[in-house]
């Protein structure tokens, strides 16, 4: 049975910066605990001589030629803005340089 | 005019019998009338009649787009329409109105159809059950304490109750398919890059797929047709052109050979009652001059958990963007790293939160090995058994949904047992084969539905036989009692 | 790479450099939007450089082809085969929270960069070469009223990049400074990109570790960021070099972090210690197919590479007699290059040294002073080719022809006529020049004394007021032996 760690958890909820409640991160625990139970029966399969899938369907690289368009009017790019200023976004002053 | 086909719609505007605008009243007010299931999350009720006018009036001027033109239908609130907000029943996107118009909109409106509304979802289409969705639960209508399925429960339920004869779902584990299947409408999930994803909003971007939802198979043909092909704006669409799939619609299936997997006939965990329907179906199919065989799929016991750990996975990566800074909601905070934390707290639901968790770690750096990349073989040896067992059929046959519409509230405390809803879906998102539900009968009452797999980009056989099966069935034709 | 001057301490100095370059195309890496440098905040901003909701991404061909040029041009190996991963960090320039980039199987690896040292000539390798997007900009700025926020501008949001690793090969400072200079000029030639560093078209991180010769671990490295100048680069190594020493001969042992170069007290600070290797969860990007490339397709950017530098210094020389100096300044950029073998042909192999010369004092000097290129001015390469001959044939000074120079390159025009109409003839006319001489010399009759005692330095003068009578026009050296006749008595 896969047993991850609380701190584990909470490392992981910072990767995706989401806050989790002491009783949130419990419960996601517990039910991340059973997922990773449950995907354990992969283990089992022999598949060191097979090729990863990334794409269900082969294609050719498409590429596209370089002439420029279809750049949005600087007003609809900043339409759904919440925070705004002149035509730049506005965020909240990061802390220090890593905090993000 | 409830209950008919797309495509009677389109012969009644092409006799005079209706015109686009009525057609559109009457489906906004239908929509009115159901709201208490909560199929639709938007009406536009001005831009539909607006397109309905422009209908009419290229059919008296005999410019008709296609059969489509001037036809009412309805969209999942994932598929970007300029102008109009696509929330994904979340409240991270509340607010959001789209600044540029996706493929599939596009497609729809080049061939006329009138969109009258946005249909409700599972946040981020992560569910089977519409109950994930920020703006309440979508009701079957067959039954409104039960769930329609999910994650495309509203544009099931938005064909099943008679409001628009089709809809556009997605499809990334059976989201499409589950729900058509548990409100006894037909629903289709092409091969992968048949349809544009391009305005589809992403949640697994090498499982999700756009399809549509209607009562007949024939129905599903038009629409594919409209929406199908090459798009340039998306690098996983395949350039093969856009067969005329109603041409297909021949109603013969002598000599076609359907598969049995015994994996899933072996129960699976299956409702007895809905296999029994099932089975039904085959022997129908049979009568009617198809064959059967048994296959195996030695690995489709897998698929779940080598589904659950690419779809969290690649969705993790895809809803990084939901950070505030550019659309959508906003919390307020004293600094950046906490404005990404409230927000994104505030914003997701549980579910998506609980994905969005194990993804990244599924991702993370010690795990991926372990993990995401296993989970990425696994599925090319799924991919093995359906190439080898399409090599000796032409078709796969199962049962859609382990079990019919259950009670809403019945699995939400249970992730694990929602997900097992997807058994026999997600092996058609996994290996990219085109899929199709069908309605096959009732069990306790409630609609069942048969699920079909073919080869890559055979779209044509599955609706064929779909077809050929509705013309010697009448399930289709059976139709809730709408509430008042 | 050859050994450098020991480090203070005696350690042994192990630079690797990472640089960032932004592709010459006219468009995004991934969306059709423009490349523009200097529009006002999101004015060049499509859907995906958005990171809307349903947008997906499509590879610019031509971002390929430069990619693959760059490959070539450096002598890496081209994968026929590379993927792009996804990498997932937060920051607001980052619109989709990942950047689109290449991490396990890039476009080419192993290529390397000849580049002058010390000693003579050294191979610096290159690791990889990847191809990636470019993010925004988040401009702190505290001086916004009312708050402390920053503002976020997604112009540069998509801009194709090319990321050039090398080993870490470099042995001191002034190494990595050559390297850069290189690589630069390499990209230059190839079209690959115009590297301006102002428009921040070329960024460079440092990592710099110390370690006692003949160690065969490395030491522990600190990464230096946001170097924005070669100048800047030297310094801020020589600063961190100075650091580490002091703390290993301290006994202490040097921490993995981020520096941060302070310009203004010439030393560096660390910015971000990074005890944990960030996470960025790469996976291959299930919206993008691998990239294939056909053998033939980059055979055919191969055949289409031009003469690069280092081949020009050479064929210079052998070519054209050039001394190896005069060969590297006249290749310093393609147009330069160019533009001296027009004024060859123009005027004739034969006398390719002579253009050399002019061009590399005085073309150049003129370029200089404008503040200008030779691609951005409207000399002709015919029309210095007929200034040179105007002054070989005597018709005009050198001086006078020196003069002509920035109305040439700001108008353009035919120096023969140009000679017309300001007059400029040379004035060859020997009784015309001895008259003058014999006014100079009456009118300085001590430094004609000077001279005629055997001081020679009074010569220049006398030479120079002659020079004076004359406009300029005439010919210094006819000027001098007229003189030296005329003080002789002759």
């Amino acid at each position: 049975m896969a047993r991850i760690e609380r701190s584990e958890v909470e490392r992981i909820a910072d990767l995706a910066r989401l806050e989790l409640s002491a009783d949130e991160a419990e419960r996601i625990t517990a039910e991340l605990e059973a997922i990773l139970a449950y995907v354990e029966s992969l283990r089992e399969l022999d598949t060191d001589a097979v090729e990863p899938t990334y794409h269900p369907i082969p294609l050719r690289t498409p590429l596209r030629d370089d002439g420029p368009s279809g750049a949005l009017p600087p007003e609809r790019v900043l339409a759904n803005a919440p925070e705004r200023e002149g035509f730049a976004f506005v965020v909240p002053k990061v802390l220090d340089e890593d905090e993000a | 005019m409830a209950f008919e086909t797309a495509l009677e719609l389109g012969a009644a505007l092409d006799a005079g019998r209706a015109s686009a605008v009525e057609l559109a009243d009457a489906a906004l007010a239908r929509a009115e009338a159901a709201r208490a299931l909560g199929a639709f999350v938007h009406l536009q009720p001005e831009r539909a009649r607006e397109e309905a006018r422009r209908a009419d009036a290229r059919r008296a001027r005999g410019a008709r787009r296609s059969r489509l033109d001037g036809v009412p239908v309805a969209i999942k609130d994932l598929l970007v329409q300029e102008g109009e907000p696509c929330g994904c029943a979340s409240r991270i996107l509340e607010g959001f109105v789209a600044p540029y118009q996706g493929t599939q909109a596009a497609r729809l409106s080049a061939a006329g159809a009138v969109i009258v509304g946005r249909t409700n979802m599972d946040e981020f289409a992560m569910g089977s059950s519409t109950e994930n969705s920020a703006r309440g639960p979508t009701r079957n209508p067959w039954d409104p304490e039960r769930v329609p399925g999910g994650s495309s429960g509203g544009s099931a339920v938005a064909v099943a109750a008679g409001i628009v004869p089709a809809a556009l779902g997605s499809d990334t584990g059976g989201s499409i398919r589950q729900p058509a299947s548990l409100c006894g409408v037909v629903g289709l999930k092409p091969t992968y890059g048949r349809v544009s994803r391009y305005g589809l909003v992403a949640f697994a971007s090498s499982l999700d797929h756009v399809g549509p939802l209607a009562r007949t198979a024939a129905d599903c043909a038009v629409l594919l047709e409209a929406i199908a092909g090459h798009d340039p704006a998306d690098s996983t669409s395949l350039p093969e052109p856009v067969p005329r799939y109603t041409d297909a619609l021949s109603g013969d299936v002598s000599g076609l050979v359907i598969g049995l997997p015994r994996q899933f006939s072996d129960g699976a965990g299956a409702d007895p009652e809905v296999l029994a329907r099932v089975r039904d179906a085959v022997a129908e199919l049979e009568r009617a001059g198809a064959k059967t065989r048994p296959v195996e799929l030695p690995h489709a016991p897998h698929a779940i958990a080598t589904y659950y750990l690419i779809a969290t996975a690649e969705a993790s990566s895809n809803l990084a963007r939901y950070d505030g800074v550019r659309y959508g909601r906003r919390a307020p905070a004293a600094s950046l790293g906490e404005m990404y934390r409230r927000t994104r707290s505030e914003g997701f639901g549980p579910e998506v939160k609980r994905r969005i968790l194990l993804g990244t770690y599924v991702l993370s750096a010690g795990y991926y090995d372990a993990y995401y990349r296993k989970a990425q073989k696994v599925r090319t040896l799924l991919r093995r058994d359906f190439e080898a067992a399409l090599a000796g059929c032409d078709l796969i046959v199962s049962p859609t949904s382990p079990e019919v519409a259950f009670r809403i509230g019945e699995k939400t405390t249970d992730p694990l047992r929602m997900y097992l809803s997807d058994i026999y879906t997600v092996s058609a998102n996994l290996t990219g084969l085109p899929a199709i539900s069908v309605p096959c009968g009732f069990a306790h009452g409630l609609p069942v539905g048969f699920q079909l797999m073919s080869r890559a980009l055979d779209e044509a056989t599955l609706l064929r036989v779909a077809d050929a099966y509705q013309r010697r069935s009448d399930w289709h034709e059976r139709h809730p009692e709408l509430p008042r | 790479m050859s050994a450098a001057a020991p480090a203070p301490g005696g350690y042994e100095v192990v630079i690797g450099l990472e640089v960032h370059v932004h592709l010459r195309t006219a468009s995004k890496l991934f969306s059709p939007a423009p490349v523009r440098y200097g529009d006002e905040p999101n004015h060049d901003v499509h859907p995906v450089d958005l990171g809307l909701p349903g947008v997906l991404p499509v590879l610019n061909r031509k971002a390929v082809e430069l990619a693959v040029r760059a490959a070539l041009a450096t002598h890496c190996s081209v994968h026929p085969r590379s993927i792009f991963a996804r990498k997932n960090y937060f920051y607001p320039d980052l619109p989709k929270g990942y950047q689109i980039s290449q991490y396990e199987e890039p476009l080419a690896t192993g290529g390397w960069v000849e580049v002058e040292v010390e000693a003579g000539s050294a191979r610096v390798g290159l690791t990889r070469i990847h191809i990636e997007e470019d993010a925004g900009k988040s401009i702190h700025d505290a001086a916004i009223a009312g708050h402390e926020g920053s503002h976020v501008d997604l112009n540069r949001a998509g801009v194709p990049l090319l990321e050039i690793v090398s080993e870490p090969d470099l042995r001191s400072p002034e190494q990595a400074g050559a390297y850069l200079r290189t690589l630069r000029q390499i990209l230059r030639y190839a079209g690959v990109s115009d590297a301006d560093l102002e428009k921040g078209q070329f960024r460079c991180d440092a990592n710099v570790s110390l370690r006692r010769p003949g160690a065969a671990q490395l030491g522990t490295r600190t990464e230096l960021k946001n170097l924005n100048s070669f100048r800047f680069v030297e310094e801020a190594l020589r600063a961190e070099i100075k650091r580490q020493a002091a703390i290993l001969d301290a006994g202490g042992a040097v921490q993995q972090a981020t520096m941060h170069y302070d310009a203004a007290r010439g030393a560096t600070r660390v910015m971000r210690l990074k005890e944990n290797a960030d996470d960025y969860r790469y996976f291959p990007d299930p919206d993008l197919v691998p990239l294939e490339l056909e053998p033939e397709s980059i055979e055919a950017i191969r055949r289409e590479l031009p003469e690069l530098p280092e081949a020009k210094r050479m064929r210079f020389q052998g070519e054209y007699g050039l001394s190896p100096y005069t060969a590297r300044i006249l290749a310093e950029s393609r147009e330069l290059a160019d533009f001296f073998e027009a004024v060859v042909r123009a005027i004739g192999a034969d006398r390719a040294k002579t253009a050399a010369n002019w061009i590399q004092r005085d073309v150049l000097q003129a370029l200089g002073a404008g503040g200008r290129e030779i691609g951005q001015t409207r000399l002709a390469p015919e029309a210095l080719a007929a200034l040179i001959r105007l002054v070989e044939a005597g018709r005009v000074t050198a001086g006078s022809a020196r003069a002509l120079l920035p109305e040439l390159m700001e108008r353009g025009g035919d120096p023969e006529r140009l000679v017309g109409e300001r007059g400029l003839e040379a004035v060859s006319d020997a009784g015309q020049l001895e008259h003058a001489a014999d006014e100079v010399i009456a009118a300085h009759p001590d430094v004609a004394a000077q001279v005629r005692a055997g001081e020679p330095k009074g010569l220049h003068f006398l030479i120079g007021q002659v020079m004076k009578r004359t406009q300029g026009k005439a010919d210094p050296k006819l000027v001098r032996e007229i003189l030296s006749r005329r003080l002789r008595g002759a």
